[in-house]
Order: structure tokens, then sequence, then C-alpha cells
């Protein structure tokens, strides 16, 4: 339970989260990444917390990670859904043109 | 006992992290996401933050869900009857996350971190509470209206008829024309 | 403490089997056919034991690990839920966040349901599981607005201080609209009397169609265990815990515990199931505002109480 072994833990989550949304050709599926990325920022705000400077400001970082992890997945699906119905589409591929 | 608990939750976290991508089925994808947040949400937990933990478990089923809800929607393979992958650059993208993972290890490992300044407070819940109440009502009123843009920006986006539709070219419909009944007219 | 572990799942199930058979009796009564008390007690087991010899159903290309997975996070929750229930002084496991925990133990019935609905690869199925996921959507705003408040008047989010805090008035007083969103919610989290669109009959069981045999029982208890977790929360939350004259305080626990049982049963008996539509709109036009105002109603008498 040192802190180099949440900032590691941290550090890899975001890197398979960051593999996951450069590859994925699916829209909601590069969203998945970019939550598994928020998902290691979490973790290292959780461990600077702890180890560093236990005092309220770190808890307030945390609930503004989670706040915009909530707003990124919102405003995704929003975009997500007006994609498609403006173009009929759900892969990043196909969203390369700023047509229609 | 303690390092026993981190390192099983950690390689659940990073398995289930790994497993959202190579799995078939998009519905199991989207839980083995959920499995992933409850793993850190645990390991949030050891570090005495237990407010913030139950609500990262709280927030995470509930977001998870209704991503499968939209997984479901948009994509082609929900259920994994058919094999198949969905990547681009594969080769280009590895090689940037694992230059990305080594520059931050190598901080992680090599960074001289100072010592812990102060202890905890005694209820970390109630230290949350009077900060965000007070010292950062800021940060609060700001997230607070991110939120509120937040649901409003995202009907914007998603919805698919206007008001002029509802109502007619001049806005003067006596009811509002809408598939599904109730409301109060407008 | 293992005594203690093994006590609440113990009454939980017979809780459960109360339940059942009050059910089983307003059910008798309704089609004309009256049972007596020993009939309606015996009929629960019935049903079980049938259930448990039946053959389980399996459907073509059905996911079974994510229906398995579904099934037994149902119950799990459940009964974690109700582990911080007072049961008399103290509850199994005191946390200092007991009112959270519980409202994330009672989410996972959304994850649970969803993933019985999509398992079986059946159309119906998964329409009863999206079914309860907008009904989980439109109670939970409601269902949260409550516990706060009542967490709020006793200024701790641990279930014991709430119910130290209700030593002279219960809460049920203080903030009936939150108690009344509450006891809705309740139902509509256990898919229960007019909120069961998720299983309903106009799509042959929804969720649960597809289940057989073991899994079906495992689901309609889960069910039931989820429902009588949130009827034993509402006791310290809103009813004063084990507060009361002549009897001990497990005694009024269990009293008040069964009390919500049978106003929960009685509720299934005389409202029809709601639809999801109608069902949204009053949650979200009504209910919404009505907790909110509730909870500033209550933070402005507790200001004037003399703050916290």
């Amino acid at each position: 339970m040192i802190l180099e072994a949440f900032l590691l833990m941290a550090a890899a989550l975001l890197c398979i989260g960051l593999f996951g949304a450069l590859t994925q050709q699916s829209i909601v599926m590069l969203m998945m990444g970019l939550e598994l990325m928020i998902n290691g920022i979490i973790l290292a705000a959780a461990a600077f917390w702890y180890f560093l400077a236990p005092a309220s400001d770190g808890q307030v970082i945390v609930v503004a990670v989670v706040t915009a992890m909530a707003i990124e997945m919102a405003m995704g699906f929003a975009v997500v859904t007006a994609i498609y119905r403006a173009q009929r589409i759900d892969m990043t591929d196909s969203a390369t043109e700023l047509e229609g | 006992m303690v390092l026993a608990v981190f390192c099983v939750l950690s390689l659940l976290a990073i398995s289930s992290g790994v497993l959202v991508f190579v799995v078939d089925s998009m519905a199991r994808a989207t839980f083995c996401l959920l499995v992933s947040f409850l793993a850190v949400a645990a390991m949030v937990l050891m570090t005495g933050l237990a407010y913030l933990g139950v609500v990262i478990i709280l927030m995470m089923i509930i977001e998870m869900v209704i991503m499968a809800v939209f997984m479901v929607m948009f994509m082609m393979n929900p259920a994994g009857l058919m094999p198949m992958s969905m990547f681009h650059n594969t080769r280009g993208a590895a090689v940037i996350s694992g230059l990305v993972f080594t520059g931050l290890a190598a901080g992680i490992l090599v960074v001289d971190w100072p010592q812990r300044r102060g202890v905890p407070a005694p209820d970390p819940t109630v230290a949350l509470g009077e900060a965000l109440m007070g010292g950062h009502m800021l940060t609060m009123m700001t997230l607070g209206v991110t939120l509120f843009a937040t649901i409003v920006a995202t009907v914007v986006l998603s919805t698919g008829r206007g008001r002029y539709d509802r109502l007619g070219d001049d806005l003067d419909a006596e009811r509002a024309d809408d598939p599904a009944g109730g409301g109060v007219g407008r | 403490m293992s005594a203690t572990t093994l006590l609440l799942p113990a009454l939980m199930i017979a809780a459960v089997w109360f339940l059942a058979a009050l059910d089983g009796a307003l059910a008798g009564r309704a089609a004309g056919r009256p049972v007596g008390p020993a009939a309606a007690a015996v009929e629960p087991v019935r049903a079980t034991v049938r259930l448990l010899v039946g053959q389980r159903r399996s459907t073509l290309a059905a996911d079974g690990l994510l229906r398995w997975a579904g099934i037994v996070s149902l119950i799990v929750a459940a009964v974690l839920a109700a582990a911080v229930v007072p049961l008399g002084e103290r509850p199994l496991v005191d946390l200092s966040v007991g009112v959270v925990w519980f409202n994330a133990m009672e989410v996972v019935a959304w994850a649970a349901v969803w993933l019985v609905g999509w398992g079986p690869n059946g159309a119906l199925s998964l329409v009863g599981g999206y079914r309860f996921v907008a009904q989980g959507l439109s109670y939970e705003l409601p269902h949260m607005f409550a516990i706060i408040t009542a967490a709020l008047a006793a200024g701790s989010l641990r279930i014991t201080d709430i119910v130290d805090a209700q030593a002279g008035l219960w809460f049920v007083v203080l903030m009936p609209a939150a108690f009344v969103a509450y006891l809705l919610s309740a139902a509509a989290m256990a898919f229960w009397g007019p909120f069961d669109a998720p299983v309903a009959r106009d799509t042959a069981g929804g969720a649960g169609s597809e289940l057989a045999g073991v899994d079906r029982l495992l689901f309609a208890g889960g069910r039931r265990l989820l429902l009588v977790a949130a009827a034993a929360m509402a006791v310290p939350l809103f009813l004063g815990g084990g507060h009361g004259p002549w009897l001990p305080a497990w005694a009024w626990v269990l009293l008040k515990t069964a009390a919500v049982l049978v106003v929960l049963v009685w509720l299934r008996h005389r409202l029809p199931t709601i639809r999801m539509d109608r069902w949204a709109e009053i949650s979200w036009i009504v209910l919404v505002p009505l907790t909110i105002v509730q909870a500033l109603v209550v933070a402005l008498v507790v200001l004037a109480r003399g703050g916290m």
C-alpha cells in the first residue's frame, strides 16, 4: 500500500483506456476507453489525497473528476444520438467528413 | 493482509479493463467495465474515503446500466454471436500507449515524493461537506451549473423533434403534437 | 458476530415467508376463495418445493453467465442492503455512510434485472428488463431525496444516529412527503405492487418469463428479499427504529417492519399496474419537486432548531 503501487495501477488503467480510445472503431466503445482513463485518474487522485495531502481539497478534486466523468458520458451519448440522426452512422471511420 | 487485498483488487481492475476490448459480446464488455470500476472503488475505500468510495460504486452501477442500453442501441454485435474485431491502427496505438506508460512509470518511480503533510480529518465526510459548502463553494456552484448545462445540452442534441414540429409553424397550436399522451399540452 | 451474521439471512427469509403468506391470503380473498392462515402459510413452502424440483429452462444462444450473474447479484444486494438496518439496537455492520451504502446496494437491482432480461435472448424478457431500467430512472431521484432528507434531519449518514435523533419525534411526522415517496420507491425498486410492469402479465412474465425451476425460485426470492430490505430500512429512517414503550427494541423493529410489509401488500392488491410513461410523468413532474421542497422545509427546520 505505497504511493508508487497506486500510481502504477492508475497509469496502467490510463494506458489501457488510451489504447482502447485510439483503436476502437465504434463511438460507444471509444467512450468506454475514455471511462477507463478517468477510472485511472480517480484512483490516482484518491492515492494523492491519502499519501501526500489528506486535506479536504483532495476530496474536492475526486468529486470534480467523478462529475466530469458523468458529464462526459451524458454528452457523449447525446452526440452519438445526434450523429446517428444526421448521418445514420455509428463508427468513427465514417464520421471523418464534415458533410451533411 | 492489506497487501493481498490490494493485489487482488489491482489484478481484477486491470484484467477486466483489458477484457472490455477483448470480449465479443457488448453486454459483457459493459459489465467487465463495471467490475473494473468496482475494483477501483474498493481501492478508494481502502484509502479511507468512505463516502466517496460508496458514491463511486453507486454512480458507476447506474452509469454502466445506462451505457448497456446505449451499447445495445448502437452496436452491431451486442450479444457476441459473431466473432468480430473492430479495431483500427492497433500497432500505432500500442506504441503510443506503451510510450505513455513507460514515461508515467519512469516518472512515478524516479520522482522523490514528499512526505505526508497533515493527517486525515477524523470524519472525512464531514470535512468534505464543510469544504464544499465553505471554502470550495465556487467549485460546488460551477459543478452545479455545469451539470444543469449538460442536462439542457443533451436534450437539445438528442431530441429529434423541435418546437416547430410540436406546435406548428407559428407556434400557435392548441395542443402539442406528441406521440405519447399526458403532459400539460405545451 | 457470527451468530448475528446468520441471524440476518434467517430473519429475512422468515420475513419473505410472512410476505408470501399474506400475499397469498389477500389474493385468495380477492379471487373469492378465502384461505385460512394455516393454508396461506403452507402455500409458499409448497411453491418453493415445486420450483426446486422443476426443470430449468435454457433458450437458444442464451448468455447463461450474465443471467446467473443477475440472479445472484439481486440476492446478494438485498442481503447487503439489509446489513446496515438496525436489528434492535445495532445493525450487523454500522457503517458511517449507511444511508449511501443502502442506496448503492439497491441500485444493483437495476443491473441485476437488466441482466436477467438480457440473458435468455428472448424478446419479452428483454422488454421486461428495459421496463425496469425506465422505472428505475424514474423512482431513483425521489428515493434519493427522501433518504437524504432523513439524514439531513439527523445530521449524519449513520443509521444509528438517525434512530437516536428520533427519540422525541418520529421523522414520519416531520417529513410525511418523504415517507410517501420512500414507500413508493420501495415498491418500485422491488418491482412490486403497482410497479410490477417489468414482470407483468402482458409480457408473459417480463424479465422472468424465460426462467424456470431453481432460477425462477431465486429470482422471485431475490425480489421479495429486496422488498423486505427496503421495508426494514423504512423503520430506522422514518418510523423511529426501536423506540417505543413496553417492548424491547428488536420487537418494535419486527412489528414496524411487519406493518410496512402489510401496507405494501395491501398496495399491491389495491392498485393496478402503472404504465411506464405515466409513472415517468408522475415521478418527474410531481415527486421530484415535492421531495425537493420537503428537503428545503426540513433544512429550514434544522437551521431554526439550532443548526448542525
